[in-house]
C-alpha cells in the first residue's frame, strides 16, 4: 500500500492539474461565446449561397461549364480544416478519420492543411500536403478565405486536381459538432432537394452564362470556406470545453478517491500505533 | 392592381450579416453591364454586381446604399442579392474612404504592371460609390 505521502504528493499533483484544466476549460467557454456569435452571423449567408447556387443550377438545364464537369486529373484536392492546438478531445482525430475512411485512395489526395493538427497526423501516415493555411485558422477572414479559394481553384482550372472536397467539423449547437466531408466541385445537388417551382423557369444570364458562372463560383466556394472556417473555429472551442470540463470532473473523482485512500490509511496509522502502545503497556504491568 | 401587389420579397445578405430583408418596389444596382432596375414579376436573371449605389425604393421611402461586390438572383416574386460588402450610408468612413481614393489615383498615375491597375481601379469606384452614397 502506497504510503502517506506519496498519496498526498499524488493528490496534490492532480489538483494543481485540475486547476489548470478548469482555467482552460474557461478560456475555451468565452472563446467559444464568441466563434459562436460569429458563426450565427455568418450563417444566413451560407445557407443562402447553397441554395441560390442550387437553384440556379437546377434552373439552367444542362450546362457545359469547366467548373460543373469534373477534371482530367485523377487526383481529388481535400480542404481539412482543424486546429493549431491540441487538448480538444476527439476534434482533430474526428476530422482525420473522414478523410482516411472516405474510401479515396491515399495517392490520389492532395491536402490542402487548415490547421496543424490535422497536417501532422496526414503528413505521418504518408498523405501529399500540398499547401499549409494553419495560420488563418486563429481569426478566420473573408479575405482569407478568398485566397486559398484562388490557390484551390487555380489548380483545379490548371488541371493540376479534377475534384474538391472539404472536410470540416459542422457546429451543430454547443454540445454537438457533426464532422462532414462535402464536395465542392464539380458541383452536384440532389434533384429531390428542389421543389416543382424551382425548376419550373428558366435562368437567364447576365452578360452571359459562362461569364457569370466565372464569377459565382468562386463566390461559391470562397463562401463555403468561409463558413466551415469559422463553424470549425466554433466547434474546436465547443469540443476543448467538453474535454476540459471531463478532465476537471475526472479529476475530482481522481482526488475523492484519494481523499478516501488517504483517510483510511491516516486511521490505519493511528490505529497501529494505538495497538502497539497498549500491547507496550500490557507487557509492562 | 392594388398597391401592396406590387411589392416583392427582397433579401441582401453579406457574409457577416443580414443586410436587408424586407418588401421593396424596386431595387436598382449597377451589374456588369450598367445600371438596372428590378420590378416585380421580372424574368428569372443572374447577374454579376459591380461596385456601385444600391437603391431600395419600398413601399413608402427610399433608402440607399453602397453595394461593392457580389451576384443577385432575381426570381419574378422574390430578388436575393448576395453581396461581399454592403454599407449603409452611416456606416461609411468618409475619410478612410477619401484617403482609399487618393491612393488608387496615386497608383493609377504611377503604375507598374497590369494587375496593379486593375487593382486600383476597382479600388478608385469603391472609393467613388462610398463616397458617393455618403453625401
Amino acid at each position: 500500500m502506497a504510503s502517506l505521502r506519496d498519496i498526498k504528493q499524488r493528490k496534490g499533483s492532480i489538483q494543481s492539474t485540475q486547476q489548470i484544466t478548469k482555467a482552460m476549460k474557461l478560456v475555451s467557454t468565452v472563446k467559444l461565446q464568441k466563434a459562436r456569435v460569429h458563426a450565427e452571423k455568418v450563417q444566413p449567408y451560407f445557407d443562402y449561397m447553397y441554395r441560390t447556387v442550387t437553384s440556379m443550377l437546377a434552373r439552367s438545364g444542362n450546362l457545359d461549364h469547366p467548373y460543373l464537369r469534373a477534371g482530367s486529373s485523377r487526383k481529388k484536392a481535400v480542404v481539412v480544416i482543424s486546429s493549431n492546438r491540441g487538448l480538444a478531445g476527439g476534434y482533430n482525430m474526428n476530422v482525420v478519420r473522414l478523410l482516411t475512411e472516405s474510401g479515396i485512395p491515399k495517392e490520389d489526395v492532395k491536402v490542402y492543411a487548415l490547421g496543424r493538427k490535422a497536417r501532422e497526423i496526414l503528413e505521418r501516415k504518408g498523405y501529399e500536403i500540398a499547401a499549409d493555411y494553419s495560420g488563418v485558422v486563429e481569426s478566420p477572414a473573408y479575405g482569407d478565405a478568398s485566397a486559398i479559394c484562388r490557390d484551390v481553384l487555380g489548380a483545379f482550372t490548371g488541371g493540376e486536381i479534377g475534384e474538391i472536397y472539404l472536410a470540416y467539423t459542422h457546429f451543430k449547437n454547443t454540445v454537438s459538432h457533426i464532422p462532414t466531408l462535402m464536395k465542392l466541385l464539380p458541383v452536384e445537388f440532389q434533384a429531390a432537394e428542389l421543389s416543382e417551382a424551382d425548376t419550373g423557369t428558366l435562368m437567364n444570364y447576365e452578360p452571359n452564362q459562362e461569364q457569370a458562372l466565372n464569377m459565382i463560383i468562386p463566390k461559391y466556394v470562397t463562401s463555403l470556406f468561409y463558413g466551415a472556417l469559422v463553424e470549425a473555429v466554433a466547434s474546436e472551442n465547443g469540443a476543448r470545453m467538453q474535454a476540459m470540463d471531463s478532465a476537471t470532473s475526472n479529476a475530482d473523482d481522481m482526488i475523492d478517491d484519494l481523499t478516501l485512500q488517504y483517510n483510511r490509511a491516516r486511521q490505519g496509522n493511528i490505529t497501529q500505533e494505538l495497538t502497539e502502545i497498549i500491547a507496550g503497556a500490557e507487557a509492562l504491568s | 392592381m392594388a398597391e401592396g401587389n406590387n411589392l416583392f420579397q427582397l433579401e441582401i445578405i453579406t457574409p457577416d450579416r443580414v443586410f436587408y430583408r424586407g418588401e421593396a418596389r424596386m431595387v436598382e444596382f449597377t451589374a456588369q453591364d450598367g445600371r438596372i432596375g428590378v420590378l416585380k414579376h421580372h424574368i428569372p436573371l443572374t447577374t454579376v454586381v459591380a461596385p456601385g449605389i444600391l437603391t431600395i425604393q419600398e413601399a413608402r421611402g427610399e433608402r440607399q446604399a453602397a453595394l461593392h461586390a457580389g451576384f443577385a438572383e432575381i426570381l419574378p416574386e422574390k430578388v436575393t442579392i448576395l453581396a461581399e460588402v454592403a454599407e449603409w450610408p452611416e456606416e461609411i468612413d468618409e475619410e478612410r474612404a477619401r484617403a482609399a481614393l487618393e491612393r488608387a489615383e496615386d497608383r493609377l498615375k504611377n503604375h507598374r504592371t497590369e494587375i496593379d491597375v486593375a487593382r486600383a481601379e476597382i479600388a478608385l469606384k469603391k472609393a467613388l460609390v462610398r463616397l458617393d452614397v455618403r453625401k
